[in-house]
């Protein structure tokens, strides 16, 4: 079995700026494994402006964001970057397995950092009775589609939440000639930020519905509408108040949920109800020499905080693997 | 285009019944209305193979059932590459005074051949049902019970039939019979003409529309509607056996059933419904489904639930229909195949045979029945040095598509070339999009891989067939 110091799992904002800072700190060997073609996570399909105005103090669009840390990654002899590679093992005494083209690889680390974002939550979650035809996507996964894919999911959508996704989304859908009927949002405000509501719906004349909920989808092979009925401040539907939205998209936008299950894999301590790491501090495990950072660690609502927390991981890792023998006492 | 057999119908009677008719000298075509097999009432199934149980001794579904079982469990399993799990069913009551409905179910099993039954007690049940209720007082053990994936065993029999020799068109849905004058019948489907001197009806839910387009308006099927909802494979130990509720006046029952996949499914309900195209499921549903699985399995929560589906039973009558009609000659039924009809499906199969060969159709062996089918690779069953002799064989098994259940792009060309053509083909063959993401991280490598195999434009890639295509246009 190979060793090596640091292996991080994740090649998105929080595992660069992880690798990028353990190297600083004096680390050595850094494997980066990603498992998509390229770096940079989710922030490649995030083409809005918005990102590093605390970090870089000037507003850039995800890919930029993205791009600025890759080219410091790619920079580095000390970061050995591995893309497809898709980690199936994880154990608590840090031996890893990943998959990639053509090879099945064993690894013993030294210290690993957990850098592997979230999964959207699904309409499956909250969940919305009716049918399941073609047309009905997480929020991220269309957000995908239109600008990684240029692929154009319907031609009118209703957004079920209000999370900053959804808004971003509804924008997007608008700028592409979908017409987007509504928002639903069962709380009493937008999930999402403020900003993003008003530049987002607001802008763009798409109304937004607050304590109101999707009851139903319709359509047999593709979505043929939505029953929205309205709730009260008990999130109790109120009697007569349902009516219809016919579209054939919708998208969902209910919020996201930490990607853990190579630390529970491990046998860390999970808390369920956020399926984030049971730990004393930030970024860390119940597993010395582990650490979850990132959006894997709890959800952020910006990058730019992503970066200095997981930087700070990248520190953690570092001081870990110089006295191991402090943190296992 | 001209056959020995026409079956209509690609659920899992047709393949099963095209699949036994491919072991003789015969041209036979399979036509289905859905895109891809398995589409209609065959993929919601539970994928139970009950044992015969509760079923009358005199009925047609008792025997078949208990055979069907016995041939699933004893060659049809291991001949096709199947994952036939025989995990038993408990029958469970809450009340010690219903311990004679349990000695006449195991005595009405008994008489159909089921075997092993026993009554197991309180004690039974803390050492083997750990997470079973304290109100479960006793059960019957049947331990000839199982599971099976209910799509994967029609894919299976279809792509064994195909390699037989039998030929399968999809998209075909029959508008139009013709009894011809000297025997025979031209069907219309899809726009093209075919001949066939016999007919065998498989139709699922519209096997009464196509028995009088036949000539033989002999029954009606009546769709009984039944939610089901997975949950997360974390449970995967929620219950070691299949739980049924011993059945009361009011309810037929929720089961807590294991599936072949590990996720368990609670479910189903029953509920007779209008619309032969309904396939919602409803809050009344859930909280049904719930109520009932917690009374077997206290500790089954709401949040575990990660996917719900409903299915149509096609009900016709209490029994199976499986004859020839007499009016339209050359016409076998089967019809009216609610539980236990994936079970029975491998002795309907036989049973259909006969009663074509009574009315005249030869059946002469082939030389070479080729009875055995490859059984495909998934990587999240296979042990580390097998996935490394599979990526040195070729490298496209260590690139990862779907991260929820572990599934590689060459296991996705694998189901393309099985004859996958839809998102939820792919799905049902390889598992990748029906895990907790519900493919939001490997959606749009699957359509992709599918533009390459299939060469389509990314319009023209749908969830289940026409109409149901996932992206309405292309940025240039």
């Amino acid at each position: 079995m190979k060793k090596r110091d640091l292996v991080i799992v994740g090649g998105g904002p929080a595992g660069m700026a992880a690798a990028l800072a353990a190297r600083a700190a004096g680390v050595q060997d850094v494997l980066l494994l990603e498992r998509d073609q390229y770096l940079g996570g989710i922030l490649n399909q995030c083409i809005h402006p918005g990102f590093g105005l605390h970090h870089f103090k000037e507003e850039l669009t995800g890919p930029e964001y993205a791009g600025r840390f890759a080219a410091l990654v790619a920079e580095d002899r000390g970061i050995e970057v591995s893309l497809r590679s898709f980690v199936v093992k994880l154990t608590k005494d840090k031996e890893l397995s990943y998959l990639r083209p053509g090879a099945l690889e064993e690894i013993k680390a030294g210290s690993v950092i957990l850098a592997t974002g979230c999964r959207e939550r699904t309409r499956e979650m909250i969940p919305i009775p009716g049918s399941r035809p073609a047309g009905i996507y997480p929020a991220g996964l269309a957000q995908k589609m239109v600008n990684i894919e240029g692929w154009i999911p319907g031609r009118a959508a209703v957004i079920v939440g209000s999370g900053d996704i959804g808004l971003i989304m509804a924008r997007r859908m608008a700028l592409e000639g979908m017409a987007v009927k509504a928002v639903i949002e069962i709380q009493k405000t937008s999930r999402g930020l403020v900003r993003n509501v008003v530049q987002c719906l607001e802008d763009f004349n798409i109304p937004l519905y607050l304590r109101h909920r999707v009851s139903a989808i319709h359509g047999r092979d593709r979505v043929e509408k939505v029953r929205v009925v309205k709730v009260d401040d008990a999130s109790v539907d109120v009697p007569g108040s349902a009516f219809e939205i016919a579209c054939d998209t919708v998208l969902v936008s209910v919020g996201l949920i930490p990607e853990n299950e190579l630390l529970e894999m491990a046998g860390a301590e999970i808390d369920f109800r956020t399926n984030t790491p049971v730990a004393p501090g930030v970024n860390l495990t119940s597993i010395p020499g582990i650490f979850a950072c990132g959006n894997a660690s709890k959800v952020y609502d910006l990058v730019d905080w992503v970066t200095r927390d997981s930087e700070l991981a990248g520190k953690m890792a570092a001081e870990y693997l110089e006295r191991p023998e402090a943190a296992d006492r | 285009m001209t056959a020995d057999v026409i079956i209509i119908g690609a659920g899992v009677t047709g393949a099963a019944i095209a699949r036994e008719l491919s072991r003789y000298k015969l041209k036979i075509l399979i036509l289905e209305k859905e895109a891809e097999a398995a589409f209609g009432v065959s993929k919601s199934n539970s994928g139970i193979i009950h044992a015969g149980t509760q079923n009358p001794p005199s009925s047609l579904k008792g025997w078949l059932c208990v055979e069907g079982n016995r041939l699933i469990r004893e060659e049809i399993a291991a001949d096709l590459g199947l994952d036939f799990a025989q995990c038993g069913q408990l029958i469970a009551v809450f009340d010690l005074a219903d311990l004679p409905e349990l000695e006449i179910i195991k005595k009405e099993g008994e008489e159909l051949g089921v075997r092993g039954l026993e009554l197991v007690d309180r004690a039974w049940l803390d050492l083997n049902e750990p997470n079973i209720s304290p109100g479960v007082k006793a059960a019957l053990r049947v331990p000839s019970a199982g599971i099976i994936s209910p799509y994967r065993f029609v894919y299976a029999l279809v792509e064994n039939a195909v390699k037989n020799g039998a030929e399968l068109k999809t998209e075909r849905k029959v508008t139009g019979i013709r009894p011809q004058k000297g025997g025979g019948f031209e069907v219309v489907a899809g726009g093209e003409v075919f001949r066939a001197r016999f007919l065998v009806n498989a139709a699922g839910l519209y096997a009464d529309e196509i028995s009088a387009m036949a000539g033989a308006p002999t029954f009606k099927i009546t769709p009984r509607k039944g939610e089901e909802y997975l949950l997360d494979k974390k449970r995967e130990h929620l219950s070691n056996h299949i739980l049924f509720p011993l059945p009361s006046a009011t309810s037929k029952g929720v089961l807590v059933i294991k599936t072949a996949d590990g996720n368990p499914m609670i479910g189903p309900t029953a509920h007779d419904v209008e619309d032969k195209a309904d396939l919602s499921t409803t809050e009344e549903g859930l909280e049904e489904v719930l109520a009932g699985a917690r009374r077997l399995i206290p500790s089954v929560s709401k949040s575990d639930i990660i996917a719900y589906f409903s299915g149509l039973r096609p009900v016709a009558g209490k029994d199976f229909i499986i004859r020839h009609e007499d009016s339209a000659p050359g016409l076998v039924n089967a019809a009216g195949i609610q539980s236990p009809g994936l079970t029975s499906a491998p002795a309907i199969a036989v049973m259909v045979a006969g009663i074509l060969k009574e009315h005249g159709l030869g059946l002469e062996p082939k030389e070479e029945f080729r009875r055995l089918r490859p059984r495909p690779v998934h990587l999240f069953q296979v042990p580390p040095e097998e996935t490394r002799r599979l990526i040195a064989k070729n490298p496209a098994y260590g690139d990862i598509v779907c991260r929820c259940e572990l599934v590689s792009a060459q296991e996705i060309r694998d189901a393309l070339k099985r004859g996958a053509r839809t998102l939820d083909g792919v799905k049902f063959r390889t598992r990748a999009q029906s895990g907790r993401c519900h493919g939001g991280f490997c959606t749009t490598r699957v359509i992709k891989i599918m533009q390459e195999e299939l060469g389509l434009p990314a319009t023209a890639v749908s969830k289940r067939g026409r109409g149901s295509e996932l992206i309405k246009d292309e940025r240039k």
